[in-house]
């Protein structure tokens, strides 16, 4: 498909977006149609100026890698991630000081929480997944990415998605389901999106050069093919009418909450997991210069891990009018998967054994080891919060906020910037990163962020807990929910601090990217040298 | 099928069923003279060439 094509199917579809927005249902709905058409018809014209007319179009070399929608992925996975702390900042902010950034309707509290993990899941996460699944899937199968233009279509089709969710929650579009807030025309298009970046994965396997498929792809393929399930099943509803945007799920009651959790944890057990140890199955042994540890226990995490997960869900609808076997079930599922999670971070780990010393000179390493521990610390910690006498005291607090937030910006968040590292100078052929010191501070700004928030929420969300269990010898409650709340009011700002420290880590990042893609090299004292047999003491 | 089938057939056949293949496959990754190939694998990463 030539350029000249694409300029006419991206005009066809800003004309769309035009009638669309003209005979649209309500106002919500055109104010989406017009974000489309402003979207497409800037494609357009970009397109157009690139077509070369009375020339015939030079045609990619098959045999080079296709790198230039991992170079755009590299710079949005950075500018998602800035902007999803930032927003998180701004959420956090709101719960301590509900004063301020009171702009209603479109900044009120419940508009800007969805719009923060959406940011962060999916926006930066998302992006950082088929960024690094491109180089991933290309390297170890030394295939060009299959289907000509399609990885393109991929690329943008996913960023459209990621601004009408965004613009949609702030102007107040929500299907109401935890992290599937998008309503149906949206989740249709991240539906068309999804199926051709199945097919570019599947495709380029299908080229590959090397006969065995390296374990990395296995994790980013049961990533892709159990959110295209996922995302289906869970969003299957009715829309009112053909341009309006509100629609109907197929599903009430507890089957309904069966389904989000369903969804809602398998998102976080292959869209956060499954993807992100693709991720640390590569970038890891490359950073490292050594092989994975053991690929056979890789191999053994990868199913055990795809076998066990899917059934950890009810664990979120403890005490609920779920059945109990199934509440049981999710129980002991989730206490199951402490296995396979902790084979695959002693994988991690050990693949530096007799490389220890790469933990004080690299601090990309530093950053991947440090993403890996929280890896094994948070699903710890998620099997002990399932069982049903913890959930008790942890469900609906704090608590959770806390193991939340230490999966993602301890786990998903710190592999990812390990990932960004690795590849940058290589995108760009540069010869290293602009600066390593500022790698360390980011390293550092990010864990101090992340122990503060999870210590803050682990301290409020049992305060939290035990206040609102507590009887008096009448077996009235003591303390109303208002109180509760005011407890927790310090533990608030505190957490909005350890977000800003994480936050800075992001800025710091964003700037030692930009300049390393400018070809600068920072002049600055080199981190520890490796030693060298002369300065070892004497025996 | 009613739904009380449906469930007794899946937590059975259906549990044994799952776990069958995931013996089968801890079998084969184990097996003696896996470890070779499963060395040569570990490579790949090593072995891209531009």
């Amino acid at each position: 498909m030539t350029k000249l094509h694409g300029a006419i199917i991206l005009g066809l579809g800003t004309l769309l977006a035009v009638l669309a927005a003209g005979f649209a249902a309500d106002g919500l709905f055109r104010a989406h149609a017009l974000i489309v058409m402003l979207a497409l018809g800037i494609a357009t014209i970009v397109m157009l100026r690139q077509v070369e007319f009375g020339r015939a179009p030079a045609r990619p070399d098959p045999s080079a890698y296709m790198d230039d929608p991992i170079r755009a992925g590299a710079i949005l996975t950075v500018f998602w991630g800035v902007v999803g702390f930032l927003v998180g900042v701004i959420a956090a902010l709101q719960l301590a000081f509900p004063d301020i950034f009171n702009i209603q309707p479109w900044f009120n509290f419940g508009r800007v929480r969805p719009l923060h993990t959406s940011a962060v899941i999916f926006a930066f996460g998302g992006t950082a997944l088929i960024t690094t699944s491109f180089w991933v899937v290309q390297r170890t199968t030394r295939a060009r990415l299959w289907g000509g233009a399609l990885p393109w279509f991929v690329f943008w089709g996913y960023q459209l998605f990621i601004v009408l969710a965004a613009t949609g929650y702030l102007l107040g579009i929500t299907a109401g389901r935890e992290y599937a807030e998008p309503e149906w025309y949206v989740d249709l298009w991240l539906t068309l999106v999804w199926v051709a970046y199945l097919a570019v994965f599947l495709g380029t396997l299908l080229m590959r050069k090397e006969p065995h498929i390296y374990v990395a792809n296995w994790f980013y393929l049961a990533f892709i093919v159990t959110i295209a399930m996922l995302h289906v099943v869970n969003n299957l509803s009715l829309p009112v009418s053909l341009l309006g945007y509100k629609s109907y799920s197929a599903f009430s009651g507890v089957q309904d909450a069966l389904t989000q959790w369903w969804y809602g944890h398998n998102a976080v057990g292959f869209f956060l997991t499954a993807g992100f140890l693709g991720m640390m199955y590569y970038f890891l042994p490359k950073q490292a210069e050594r092989p994975v540890y053991s690929y056979r226990l890789s191999i053994i995490h990868f199913w055990a891990l795809i076998f066990l997960y899917i059934w950890a869900g009810p664990h979120h609808l403890h005490y609920t009018a779920l059945p109990d076997w199934a509440q049981t079930l999710g129980m002991v599922f989730s206490i199951m998967l402490w296995m396979p999670s902790w084979g695959g971070m002693i994988n991690g780990l050990m693949t530096l054994s007799g490389a220890w010393d790469k933990m004080r000179t690299d601090p990309i390493i530093r950053m991947m080891v440090i993403a890996v521990a929280f890896y094994g610390m948070s699903t710890f910690e998620g099997p002990v919060m399932s069982i049903k006498m913890v959930n008790s005291l942890s469900h609906y607090t704090d608590w959770t906020i806390g193991h939340v937030h230490s999966g993602a910006l301890g786990w998903v968040g710190m592999i990812s910037f390990g990932a960004i590292y690795f590849l940058v100078p290589r995108l760009w052929n540069r010869t290293q990163l602009y600066s390593l010191r500022l790698v360390n501070w980011h390293f550092w700004l990010a864990t101090l962020g992340i122990v503060i928030y999870a210590a803050v929420m682990w301290v409020a969300g049992i305060t939290q807990g035990l206040m609102w269990r507590e009887y008096d010898d009448q077996g009235f409650l003591v303390y109303s929910f208002a109180e509760t709340v005011q407890a927790l009011q310090p533990y608030f700002v505190l957490r909005a601090l350890g977000g800003a420290l994480y936050l800075a880590g992001g800025v710091v990042m964003a700037w030692n990217i930009y300049q390393t893609i400018r070809g600068k090299i920072r002049n600055e004292k080199p981190i520890a040298a490796p030693l060298t047999a002369g300065t070892q003491p004497a025996e | 099928m009613s739904y009380e089938a449906f469930r007794q057939f899946a937590d059975s056949w259906g549990l044994v069923y799952m776990f069958a293949i995931f013996a089968v496959v801890v079998a084969l990754v184990l097996r003696p003279g896996a470890k070779k190939q499963a060395d040569d694998a570990a490579q790949i990463p090593f072995r891209e060439d531009r």
